[in-house]
C-alpha cells in the first residue's frame, strides 16, 4: 500500500532517503529541513521508539500543514522527557493537559481554530490542523473514553498512538495494549502462567475501524515511508482520524538500545503486529509481509519474553503467540496473495 | 430587556450575550437547561461564531474547554454535583494552566445516596481547586456575574466558577433584566489571551515542574487569585456604570447596622434569611445578614470588617465539612480570628430539604441566647438517626442507610417539603 | 507573550540540555573495504565506480574505475570477476553483475571517445616497458599518468600479448582490444612493434631509461611426450591462437583433440569447433569438478558441442587416432592409470598443458632470482637488481589479464616512487566489510540482470562475440544492485533513525556528521545502516 513500488532504487524506499530519488519521492525525514518538531536534547531513553515514532509523525503531519499545526499531549513518557521545566524539546505549538484527555483537548483547540477561520472570514475550514497524541496507556485505557468521543463526534483531529505495549513512564506496568505473555511490573514472570494472561487487552486500531471514522492506520517505526504516507494522507482528511503507530521501548521490553527498528521490523515481519488501513470502517489495505518470520525470532531478543526461553521452553505459549500472529496475517491479509 | 423567564435561560442568555466561541456540555441536572438553551442558540444561528459541542462526559467537557480556551477561545461549559467531581482532575488542570474558562455550576447534592437536589457540596469540594467562585444569590445576579465572570476570568487568565442553586434559581421563573447586546460588548473586551497555541508563535504549554519551580507556581497562583479582591469591586462597580445595577462585589451586609447576631450565608437561601430579619427586626431584633458572593477568593479582610462588631456569626451554610462541622464558617472563623465572636455552624438543607422561614425565626432566636451548638442541624430529625444508630449497634448487617431511612419516613420518592 | 511562569515554556529550548553526556559509546562514520574491492586483482575501487553509475554518471564511473584499471571493455569481458565472487549480494539474491557493468562503461567510453587527462607534469624520467601486454600496458598507462615518459618495446607484430594471442575474437573482438590500448597510446606511450629486447640492460643504456617493467609473458607452449608416429599432428595451443590471429588459420582437421584442463584447452576446443571440426574433444587427466578452466566457460564449451573425456590422459598418437587411458581418483584425488585404454579418432592433437617464460632477455643481469622458469620480484615488484621491476606472467602468480593488469598497476606506483627515491607505501587497508557487517533488510529485491547469449547455432560457426552486453537501462539496474558495502552512499538512514536528531546532513556528495552534543549512543544508527559504514566505539570514560 503505502510503499510505492518504485523503478529500483538499490535500497528502493526502505530507506530513510535515498539520493538516487528525485527530491520529490523523499521522505521528510530525509530533507535537512525538516522540521525536528521534536528537538534533540528531550531525555528519552537511548534507543526511544517513542521518542522517534513522534519526530516521525508529528514532522510529517508538520509538512502536510505547512507548520500550522497544534498539538495535544497526554501525560506518560513523551510528555515527561520532552517538557520537564525549564525545556520543551517542542518547536510546535503544543499542550499538555492530562493522562486521559489528550483527544478531548485536541477537540476543543480544533473547535477553537474553527471559529476562529471563521471569524477571520476565512470559512468554516480552518487551516490550523490538530493532532492529539499519547501512548498506549493514555489512549487504550485511561483515555479511551475521550478518544471514542472525539472520534464518534468526527472531531477533525488526527489522534496518534504511540504503544509501546504498557506503562513505561510509571515504571512499566500492564495496560490493555499489553501483549499477552509479556513480563511487567503487574504482570510479573512468576506462578504457573508467568506474564500477562492471554484472552484480555484490546487492539483499539480495530476499535477505531468500528467507530466508522474516515480514516484508520497501524504503523511502526520501522517502515518510515509507510508511517509518513499515513500520517500524510490522514492529513488530507479532515474529521476523526486515527494513526496507531508500534514503538519499541528498550527499557520495558528489555531490549538492547540499538534494537528499537529492528524490533518493529520483526513485529510486522512475524505477523504479531499487522499494519493495515481502514477508511470509514472498512479496512482497506495492509502492508505485506516481506519475509515471513516466526514469532520466536520477535521475541526471543526481548528479555520481557525471557520466560519462555528458559532451561525448558515454553513452547506451548511461544504457540499460542504464534497462533494469534497467524490469525493477525489471515485477518488482515499478510502475506502475499492475501485477500486485502 | 426585563423578562419573565427561568433562572437557566437567563443565564443562557447572559452567557450567549459574552459571545462565547466554545461551549461543550454533558448532560446533568439541574444545569442542563442552560446548556440546551445555548445549544438551540448556537443550532438556530442565533449565536454565531460558536461551537458547541456535545461530550461524553464531564470529565471531556472541561477538558474540550482547556483545549478551546488555550487556543484562544472564549469557552464556556455548566456541570453541577457528580459531574463536577467527575471533571475534578480537569477543573485542577484548567486553573493550573491558567485558563479562563467559565462554568456555571448549578449547585446540588453529591452522592451517595444519589439526590439531585440542591446544596453547596459540589462547588465546595473544588474550593481548593485554584478557581474563583462566585456564588448568586438570585436569577438577575447569575445573571451578572457571568458577565462579570468573562471579564475577570479573561484578566486575571484565571477560570471562574459561577455557582447558582440548582432548582431553587435554575429552574425559578423570575423577573430578570436580560442586558442588550450594545451593553455586554461595552463592557466585556474581545478575549486577549495571555498565552495561545499559535502556529506563528509556538510555546509548550502544560511543563512539568519538579521541585526547584513547583512552590513559586503554586504561589503564583495564590497570588493571581488574591489579585480578584481589588479586580473585583472594580468590575462591580464598571457593571454598575454600565447596566444601572449592582451586581457582584466581594460580600455584602444587609441590616447588618448595630447588629448583634449577623447571619452569614451563601446563594439564595439569603433570600429567606432576609425575609426572616426583616421580620426580626421590625419586632426589635438586633440582627442582620453578611452574604458573601465571593467564596474564592475569599474575602477575609471584608468579611471581618462587616462582622467584627457582632457578639455573635451564624454561619448557615448548605455544606458539610463531614467530621469537623462546616466549610464556609471555617473560613469565617479564619476571617475572625482573635475576635472575642462566637461563630456557630449551621449545616441546613442538604441535598434540597426546604429552608423554611418558621425554621430559621427558631434558630435565630435561640441563636441570640447562644442556646445552639457550635455545630448544628437545621430540622434534622434526630429520632430518625438515632433509631438507626441503635439498629447499627444492635445489627452487625444493618442493611442500607439510606433506604433504611427511607422506609422509616415512610415515602419512597423524595420530597422538597 | 507574557507566559505564565514554569508550566509555559519556550519552544526548543531542550537545546539546553546536552545529551551527549550519557553516551558509553559513540558512533563513527568509517569506511569499510567492500569485499569486491578486497578481491580485485587489479585493485579497482568497485564500489567506487558503481556509486557514480548507479546515478547514471557513467563518465564519472568510468573514470572512476580507470584510476586503477585502463582496461575496462576488455576486463567487462575476460576478467574472470573474482569481485563478483566475493561479492555480499548473493547472500541475498545473485551477486551483482560488475562485470558486465565494467564492459557496458569501458564499451561506452568507447562509443563516445572518452579519453584520459594528460599528465600535468612531466617528471623527466623514462621507463623503459618490456611487452605490450595487460601488464605491460598496464604499467605503461599509470607511469604515463604519473608523468614519466614511457616506451613498449614489444617482440610481436601487434600490441595485447595474450589478450591477442591467447584469447579468441569470440571472447575478445579485436577493435575493442585496439580501442583500449589506442587511448594508452594516447596518453603520449610510445610503442615499439616487432621490437624484441634481446638484452635489457643494453636496451636500457641504448634508450637511456632510467628504470624498466618487463613483462614479457609466457608464450612457450608447454610439452608433453606423447610417443607419435608421423602421421599425426601435434601442435601446441599458444601456437595455434597466436595463428589466428594471422592470414594463415591453423589447419587441424575435422578431429581435433585437446590436452589439458585450463582456460587455454577450452579456448581452443572452442576455436577448432569455429574452425570447422565436426569433433572437438578435449581430454583431461581429472574430473569437471578439478578442472582449472572457469566453469562458465567449459558450459559454453559444452553448450556448443566440445566434447570432453574426463579422467583420460593421451598415452599414444597413431595414424589419425590416438590412445588414451582410463584414470581413477585416489583417495587424495590424485589420478591414477587404471590399464583401461581406449581410442579415438584424431586428426591433430593440440596440447594445452601451460606455458612457459622466455628469460632469454635477463641474461647476465646481475642480482636476478630465478626459480620455476619465473623472474622472482620483491613485494614492490622490482627484481633482484635494482630498477628492473616485473610483472604478469612472468613472474609467479596467477597467470590471468586481470593479475597482470593489476602487477602493472602496483609496479608503475613503486617504479614512480623509486625513480623519486622514495618507496611506495600504500594506504593501509580498512577493514572488510562482511555480510555480517551490513543490515540487508533494506535492499531490495533485484534479480541479476543476465546478458543476453549470442544463439548456438551462430556460436558453433563464427568467431562473433558470444557474451553481449547490458544496454543501458540495465546496466543502471545491475549498477543500483550494488550494496555499497562499508562504504556510505547517503540513504540518509542514520539521519533519518536517530531518536535525538543527533545526525546532521552534510549535504549531496558529503555524507554525514553526528552531532555528539546529543547524541545519546543507542546504535540504533549504527544498527539500522544498511551498507555498515558506522561502528559503535567505546566511550573513554
Amino acid at each position: 500500500m503505502s510503499h510505492q513500488p518504485v523503478k529500483f532504487y538499490q535500497t528502493g524506499t526502505f530507506t530513510v532517503g535515498n539520493r538516487l530519488l528525485a527530491p520529490e519521492e523523499r521522505s521528510v525525514q530525509a530533507s535537512a529541513k525538516r522540521f525536528n518538531s521534536i528537538n534533540s536534547g528531550h531525555r528519552a531513553c537511548q534507543g526511544c521508539g517513542e521518542a522517534l515514532g513522534a519526530r516521525y509523525a508529528i514532522d510529517a503531519a508538520m509538512e502536510a500543514s505547512h507548520g500550522q499545526l497544534v498539538c495535544a499531549n497526554a501525560t506518560g513518557c513523551l510528555e515527561v522527557f520532552s517538557t520537564p521545566y525549564p525545556e520543551t524539546s517542542w518547536q510546535l505549538p503544543w499542550i499538555h493537559s492530562l493522562f486521559g484527555n489528550a483527544a478531548a483537548v485536541a477537540t476543543g483547540i480544533a473547535a477553537a481554530m474553527k471559529v476562529k477561520s471563521i471569524k477571520a472570514g476565512k470559512g468554516p475550514v480552518p487551516a490550523t490542523r490538530v493532532v492529539a497524541q499519547g501512548g498506549d496507556g493514555g489512549t487504550t485505557d485511561i483515555g479511551f473514553g475521550c478518544l471514542s468521543g472525539m472520534f464518534e463526534r468526527n472531531d477533525d483531529v488526527l489522534y496518534i498512538c504511540y504503544d509501546n505495549g504498557g506503562y513505561m513512564n510509571t515504571g512499566v506496568q500492564r495496560s490493555s495494549a499489553t501483549p499477552p505473555a509479556a513480563r511487567t511490573a503487574t504482570t510479573m514472570a512468576v506462578g504457573p502462567e508467568p506474564g500477562n494472561v492471554f484472552g484480555q487487552g484490546k487492539f483499539v486500531p480495530a476499535i477505531a475501524v468500528a467507530h466508522e471514522i474516515p480514516y484508520v492506520a497501524t504503523a511502526t517505526v520501522a517502515d518510515l515511508r509507510d508511517l509518513e504516507a499515513k500520517v500524510k494522507k490522514a492529513m488530507t482528511i479532515r474529521g476523526a482520524r486515527y494513526i496507531h503507530i508500534l514503538v519499541p521501548c528498550p527499557l520495558g521490553w528489555g531490549a538492547a538500545s540499538h534494537e528499537t527498528i529492528k524490533l518493529a521490523r520483526l513485529a510486522k515481519e512475524t505477523g504479531v503486529f499487522p499494519v493495515f488501513e481502514a477508511e470509514h470502517g472498512e479496512i482497506t489495505g495492509s502492508l505485506k509481509i516481506r519475509r515471513k518470520l516466526p514469532v520466536e525470532e520477535y521475541l526471543r531478543p526481548q528479555k520481557r519474553y525471557a520466560h519462555l526461553f528458559g532451561k525448558q521452553p515454553r513452547v506451548e505459549v511461544i504457540a499460542r503467540l504464534q497462533a494469534l500472529a497467524d490469525r493477525n496475517v489471515k485477518k488482515y491479509g499478510l502475506l502475499d496473495g492475501g485477500t486485502l | 430587556m426585563l423578562k419573565q423567564c427561568e433562572g437557566s435561560h437567563a443565564v443562557a442568555e447572559a452567557v450567549a450575550l459574552c459571545r462565547p466561541e466554545v461551549i461543550c456540555a454533558y448532560p446533568i441536572s439541574p444545569q442542563t437547561h442552560i446548556v440546551e438553551g445555548l445549544g438551540e442558540m448556537v443550532k438556530g444561528g442565533e449565536l454565531k461564531d460558536c461551537e458547541f459541542i456535545n461530550v461524553e462526559s464531564e470529565f471531556a467537557a472541561m477538558s474540550v474547554a482547556i483545549g478551546s480556551s488555550a487556543a484562544g477561545a472564549r469557552t464556556y461549559t455548566a456541570t453541577a454535583s457528580q459531574g463536577l467531581l467527575f471533571m475534578a482532575e480537569a477543573v485542577y488542570n484548567a486553573s493550573g494552566l491558567g485558563l479562563p474558562i467559565v462554568m456555571t455550576v448549578a449547585n446540588r447534592a453529591i452522592g451517595a445516596p444519589i439526590n439531585i437536589w440542591n446544596d453547596h457540596t459540589d462547588a465546595l469540594s473544588q474550593r481548593d481547586a485554584g478557581w474563583l467562585q462566585i456564588f448568586a444569590e438570585n436569577n438577575q445576579e447569575a445573571v451578572d456575574l457571568h458577565i462579570q465572570a468573562f471579564r475577570l476570568a479573561e484578566e486575571l487568565s484565571l477560570p471562574v466558577m459561577v455557582c447558582m442553586d440548582g432548582f431553587i434559581l435554575t429552574h425559578a421563573y423570575e423577573r430578570v433584566d436580560i442586558p442588550s447586546q450594545e451593553q455586554v460588548d461595552a463592557y466585556l473586551p474581545p478575549y486577549e489571551p495571555r498565552q495561545v497555541l499559535d502556529p506563528q508563535a509556538p510555546v509548550s504549554i502544560g511543563a512539568m515542574v519538579g521541585p526547584e519551580a513547583f512552590m513559586e507556581v503554586r504561589y503564583l497562583a495564590h497570588a493571581k487569585q488574591m489579585q480578584a479582591l481589588e479586580r473585583i469591586p472594580e468590575y462591580a462597580a464598571e457593571f454598575k456604570a454600565v447596566f444601572g445595577r449592582d451586581s457582584g462585589g466581594l460580600c455584602h451586609t444587609y441590616q447588618a447596622e448595630g447588629a448583634d447576631t449577623l447571619i452569614v450565608a451563601m446563594g439564595s437561601v439569603l433570600g429567606t434569611i432576609k425575609d426572616v430579619v426583616d421580620e426580626m427586626r421590625e419586632a426589635g431584633h438586633k440582627i442582620g445578614v453578611l452574604g458573601i458572593t465571593l467564596f474564592r477568593p475569599f474575602p477575609i479582610k471584608q468579611v471581618r470588617d462587616a462582622l467584627h462588631r457582632a457578639k455573635r456569626v451564624v454561619v448557615l451554610e448548605k455544606s458539610l465539612a463531614v467530621g469537623l462541622g462546616g466549610i464556609v464558617s471555617t473560613n469565617v472563623r479564619m476571617a475572625l480570628s482573635a475576635l472575642p465572636i462566637d461563630v456557630y455552624t449551621v449545616v441546613a438543607g442538604l441535598g434540597g430539604r426546604a429552608i423554611t422561614k418558621r425554621s430559621l425565626h427558631a434558630l435565630f432566636r435561640k441563636a441570640e441566647k447562644d442556646d445552639i451548638d457550635a455545630v448544628s442541624f437545621l430540622d434534622l430529625n434526630h429520632a430518625l438517626v438515632d433509631k438507626h444508630l441503635a439498629r447499627e449497634k444492635a445489627h452487625r448487617r444493618s442493611g442500607p442507610v439510606a433506604e433504611a431511612l427511607l422506609r422509616e419516613v415512610g415515602t419512597v420518592a423524595a420530597k422538597i417539603a | 507573550m507574557d507566559k505564565p511562569f514554569a508550566i509555559t515554556l519556550d519552544p526548543g529550548s531542550s537545546l539546553a540540555n546536552r545529551t551527549g553526556s550519557w553516551r558509553t559509546y559513540k558512533p563513527v562514520y568509517l569506511d569499510r573495504l567492500p569485499p569486491c574491492n578486497a578481491a580485485c586483482p587489479a585493485g579497482e575501487n568497485i564500489q567506487g565506480w558503481l556509486y557514480h553509475a548507479e546515478s547514471g554518471d557513467y563518465e564519472a564511473a568510468w573514470r572512476a574505475l580507470t584510476e586503477n584499471n585502463p582496461l575496462p571493455a576488455i576486463m567487462g569481458r575476460v576478467c574472470y570477476h573474482p569481485c563478483e565472487g566475493a561479492c555480499n549480494r548473493q547472500h541475498i539474491d545473485a551477486a551483482v553483475g560488475i562485470n558486465s557493468v565494467e564492459r557496458f562503461l569501458g564499451d561506452e567510453a568507447i562509443k563516445r571517445g572518452w579519453a584520459f587527462p594528460k599528465p600535468e607534469k612531466k617528471s623527466g624520467k623514462r621507463v623503459l616497458v618490456v611487452g605490450a601486454g595487460p601488464s605491460g600496458l598496464s604499467a605503461a598507462y599509470h607511469l604515463a599518468r604519473l608523468g614519466h615518459e614511457v616506451e613498449i618495446h614489444e617482440a610481436g607484430p601487434y600490441a595485447g600479448g595474450m589478450m591477442r594471442f591467447g584469447i579468441p575474437q569470440y571472447r575478445l573482438p579485436r577493435d575493442v582490444l585496439n580501442a583500449e590500448v589506442k587511448r594508452i597510446l594516447d596518453l603520449g606511450v610510445v610503442l615499439r612493434l616487432d621490437t624484441k629486447v634481446a638484452n635489457i640492460r643494453e636496451s636500457m643504456q641504448v634508450g637511456k631509461f632510467d628504470a624498466a617493467f618487463l613483462a614479457v609473458g609466457a608464450h612457450i607452449g608447454k610439452r608433453a611426450f606423447i610417443p607419435a608416429g608421423d602421421a599425426t599432428k601435434i601442435v601446441d595451443a599458444v601456437s595455434v591462437l597466436r595463428s589466428m590471429e594471422g592470414e594463415e588459420k591453423p589447419m587441424l582437421g575435422r578431429r581435433v583433440v585437446v590436452y589439458g584442463g585450463g582456460n587455454t584447452a577450452i579456448d581452443v576446443a572452442r576455436t577448432a569447433k569455429r574452425l570447422g571440426a565436426t569433433e572437438a574433444i578435449i581430454v583431461y587427466r581429472r574430473t569437471r569438478e578439478k578442472m582449472p578452466a572457469h566453469d562458465f566457460e567449459v558450459e559454453e564449451a559444452l553448450q556448443e558441442g566440445v566434447m570432453v573425456k574426463w579422467l583420460s590422459t593421451i598415452k599414444q598418437a597413431g595414424e589419425g587416432e590416438i590412445t588414451i587411458e582410463k584414470m581413477a581418483l585416489d583417495d587424495k584425488g590424485f589420478p591414477q592409470p587404471t590399464g583401461e585404454f581406449e581410442t579415438l579418432a584424431a586428426d591433430s592433437v593440440v596440447l594445452a598443458l601451460g606455458q612457459d617464460v622466455d628469460l632469454s632477455l635477463l641474461d647476465g643481469v646481475p642480482g636476478l632470482e630465478i626459480k620455476d622458469g619465473t623472474v622472482q620480484v620483491g613485494p614492490n615488484m622490482m627484481t633482484g637488481h635494482a630498477g628492473i621491476f616485473a610483472g604478469g606472467d612472468m613472474v609467479p602468480s596467477e597467470r590471468t589479464v586481470t593479475v597482470a593488469v593489476g602487477h602493472g598497476k602496483k609496479a608503475a606506483r613503486h617504479i614512480d616512487a623509486w625513480l623519486a627515491g622514495g618507496a611506495y607505501a600504500p594506504a593501509p587497508k580498512h577493514e572488510l566489510a562482511g555480510f555480517e557487517k551490513l543490515n540487508p533488510w533494506y535492499y531490495s529485491e533485484a534479480p541479476h540482470t543476465l546478458r543476453p547469449t549470442l544463439d548456438i547455432i551462430r556460436r558453433q560457426s563464427t568467431f562473433e562475440e558470444v557474451q553481449g552486453g547490458l544496454d543501458e537501462g540495465n546496466a543502471l539496474f545491475e549498477a543500483r544492485r550494488c550494496l555499497s558495502c562499508g562504504n556510505c552512499f547517503e540513504c540518509d538512514n542514520c539521519y533519518g533513525v536517530c531518536p535525538d536528531n543527533a545526525v546532521i546532513k552534510l549535504g549531496p556528495g558529503k555524507r554525514f556528521e553526528f552531532n555528539y552534543d546529543y547524541c545519546k549512543g543507542c546504535g540504533v544508527c549504527a544498527a539500522e545502516c544498511p551498507c555498515g559504514a558506522i561502528k559503535m566505539v567505546a566511550e573513554d570514560i
